[in-house]
């Protein structure tokens, strides 16, 4: 099984939550404590070592905000 | 070394997105930046900003871009292909500049089957001027001009850009899609894809119409919103292929 | 040099080709359709690009177009469809847009008549669209000025990067004259277009949204150093026997060429009449007014409209010298005895 690594550009992020709502994994959460310069919830990554790198997330992502790299198992 | 499997397409500038959170323009835009990068041709791009939220595009293509008066996308677009044939040239618009002020110039430039790509964004609403009715907004659909919801006897019904060009011999390429899930937005990069192919190799007039959402002036959240199109537009506008093959001249 | 004779339109259509024209995008509208179609005869034969687009609204922006992608690009019609028009002219001159109008204009208002008319002065001076902007325009007066004006209009768009209209009427458009084709036209130093948006890889923008209001003022600003600089430059106009002259008629165009019968008429009645003859209508001539002769008793304002250039004359003028307005609108074309009386009638009432 494919092992992903995510990374957050988070100035750009604007917690839509599309990329929640599409994670097979369901790994994904809007961060409640944090915020990002323009007031939005942030991403956190609930259980990073489930993630397999399909990139639904980053797909959804109307801003780009997600870089999706796979790393070996 | 690093495999990444996903990164932001080098279609696209460093600016920020101005549009509303979970709006779909933003994963249109991708798909137009990913198709120009891949086919190699972003350097020869001239996108057409037309007027609605997404005339900002011009900050957000990194390409040559022209901005067009409202609904003359088609028009400027066919004067640019004319001039520099070599340019690849595609008209970016919304419902309101294409399906309402704008059908004139883009029937006609589809019907002179300009060699030109347009990108149409149909989500039902008119976004930037604060949630109107457009064109294509559905059956009983409240806006700020509809506020009863849209009734066929006073607003008549919503157009169908798609079956419309479909009919049109000289648009080589006609495809309604949608990106209310990942699937689906892999499926509109393909038609994306081939309606630039077709320009590329000077094939004719290509239009992808791609269902998309407007949360804040639908009132939803971005993932209702992305439900709410696969329930109730892409019930009205069905997502498939209506015209793919060279115009038959004789038609 | 070798003179042909030449329709009006057709004249037109030789110059715009002899001035460079790569692009044409035209919808058919009488009086001017002999223009279009002797383009779409020669500009293909050439590689050039013809369109005939769907509306005047479509041809003005594929012109936007052509010239955003850094063509010599033009359009032509008369007064309706120039009306049509009119917001694509601003975005052209909102963009920094060379492009060259050519206005055959016909009577109106609305659909109107297709007969001569200069009832579109105040459009083209004043503009018909939104914002501040200008249009440097020019009415010549015969199919030689005409076929030089055309010749040299690209080359004034291109130094200024701004449109420019040729103005003519039905008339002149219509009438046969021989016209020296290859006449000289002045040099002018062009700016290279490193602006244009032809698929250059160089993130060109062509645009003229400017949502912060700062910003738009000082493109504002910009823009209207280029006026001043037209102003400045590009006052153009013809006198005729002003000196020792008792009064003067200012008249452009067809206007300008029955007044000069109209001159030997009142010369013959004893009454030395002079001709102030615009040939740009923006910027309009007010140089001209500042030389007149102390002769000068009056002028008559003569218009194929019921009185547009008037106000400019009148603005020229600054109360100087009393004025007076002889005009006919609808197609009319007045005789020159019409003229010369008008003049004659003035001079009676200054005697009183």
């Amino acid at each position: 099984m494919a092992r992903g690594k995510l990374y957050f550009k988070h100035e750009d992020c604007k917690g839509c939550a599309l990329c929640v709502e599409f994670c097979p994994q369901k790994i994904l959460a809007l961060d409640k404590e944090n915020i990002n310069p323009k007031g939005y919830n942030l991403i956190k990554v609930l259980e990073p070592e489930r993630c397999i790198a399909c990139a639904f997330c980053a797909i959804m992502c109307p801003d780009s905000v997600i870089t999706v790299e796979r790393v070996p198992a | 070394m690093k495999t990444i499997v996903y990164q932001k397409s080098k279609g696209l500038t460093d600016a920020q997105l101005s549009y509303c959170p979970g709006c779909t323009h933003g994963i249109v835009h991708k798909l137009v930046s990913e198709a120009l990068v891949e086919l190699d041709v972003l350097d020869k791009a001239v996108g057409i900003a037309s007027v609605g939220c997404s005339v900002l595009s011009y900050n957000f293509f990194n390409c040559d871009m022209v901005q067009a008066a409202h609904g003359r996308a088609c028009a400027v677009a066919t004067g640019i292909k004319r001039a520099r044939p070599e340019a690849i040239v595609f008209s970016y618009q919304g419902d309101g500049d294409l399906a309402s002020i704008g059908i004139a110039e883009t029937i006609h430039a589809a019907n002179r089957g300009e060699n030109l790509t347009v990108i149409f964004i149909n989500n039902a609403i008119y976004g930037m001027t604060g949630g109107q009715m457009a064109p294509t907004t559905l059956l009983g659909q409240k806006t700020t001009t509809s506020p009863l919801g849209r009734d066929s006897k006073l607003h008549g019904l919503p157009i169908r850009i798609a079956e419309i060009f479909s009919e049109i011999p000289r648009a080589v390429f006609v495809e309604r899609v949608s990106v209310h899930n990942p699937r689906a937005v892999r499926n509109a990069k393909k038609a994306i894809l081939k309606a630039f192919r077709n320009q590329i190799e000077a094939r004719g007039f290509s239009l992808v119409e791609v269902l998309s959402t407007c949360p804040v002036n639908w009132g939803m959240t971005p993932v209702e919103a992305l439900r709410w199109v696969e329930q109730e537009m892409m019930a009205y506008y069905p997502v498939k292929t209506f015209r793919d093959g060279d115009a038959d001249e004789k038609a | 040099m070798k003179k042909i004779l030449m329709k009006g339109n057709e004249a037109i259509a030789r110059a715009a080709i002899l001035g460079g024209l790569d692009a044409f995008f035209g919808y058919p509208i009488t009086p001017q359709n002999e223009i279009p179609e002797y383009l779409s005869k020669h500009l293909p034969k050439m590689g050039k690009v013809f369109v005939q687009a769907e509306s005047e609204t479509a041809a003005i922006n594929m012109v936007y177009g052509a010239a955003a992608a850094g063509a010599r690009t033009m359009t032509t019609s008369s007064s309706p469809g120039i009306a049509l028009m009119q917001e694509g002219i601003s975005y052209l001159c909102g963009s920094e847009l060379p492009c060259v109008l050519v206005n055959v204009m016909r009577g109106g208002p609305g659909l109107g008549g297709i007969q001569p008319s200069q009832a579109d002065y105040y459009q083209i001076t004043r503009g018909g669209g939104n914002g501040d902007y200008r249009v440097l325009s020019f009415a010549p007066e015969n199919l030689q000025e005409t076929v030089d004006l055309m010749k040299e209009a690209f080359d004034i768009a291109d130094f200024y990067r701004n449109p420019v209209m040729i103005a003519v009427d039905g008339l002149i458009g219509q009438m046969m004259e021989t016209v020296d084709l290859h006449r000289e036209k002045p040099k002018r130093e062009l700016p290279d277009k490193d602006w244009a948006a032809c698929g250059s890889g160089k993130k060109r923008l062509v645009n003229s949204l400017y949502l912060d209001p700062a910003e738009l003022e000082r493109h504002n600003f910009r823009l209207f150093e280029k006026y001043r600089m037209m102003e400045e430059n590009e006052q153009r106009y013809e006198l005729v026997k002003m000196e020792e002259a008792e009064f003067a008629i200012v008249a452009y165009g067809t206007m300008a060429r029955i007044a000069r019968s109209a001159l030997e008429l009142l010369e013959e009645a004893g009454v030395k009449t002079g001709l102030i003859k615009p040939i740009s209508l923006w910027p309009f001539p007010k140089k001209a007014f500042s030389e007149l002769p102390a002769s000068l008793k009056g002028l008559l304002v003569a218009e194929l409209s019921l009185g547009q250039m008037l106000d400019d004359v009148k603005i020229a003028n600054e109360g100087r010298l009393p004025i007076a307005f002889f005009g006919r609108t609808g197609g009319m074309l007045p005789e020159p005895e019409e003229i010369a009386e008008a003049v004659l009638k003035m001079k009676a009432e200054a005697s009183q």
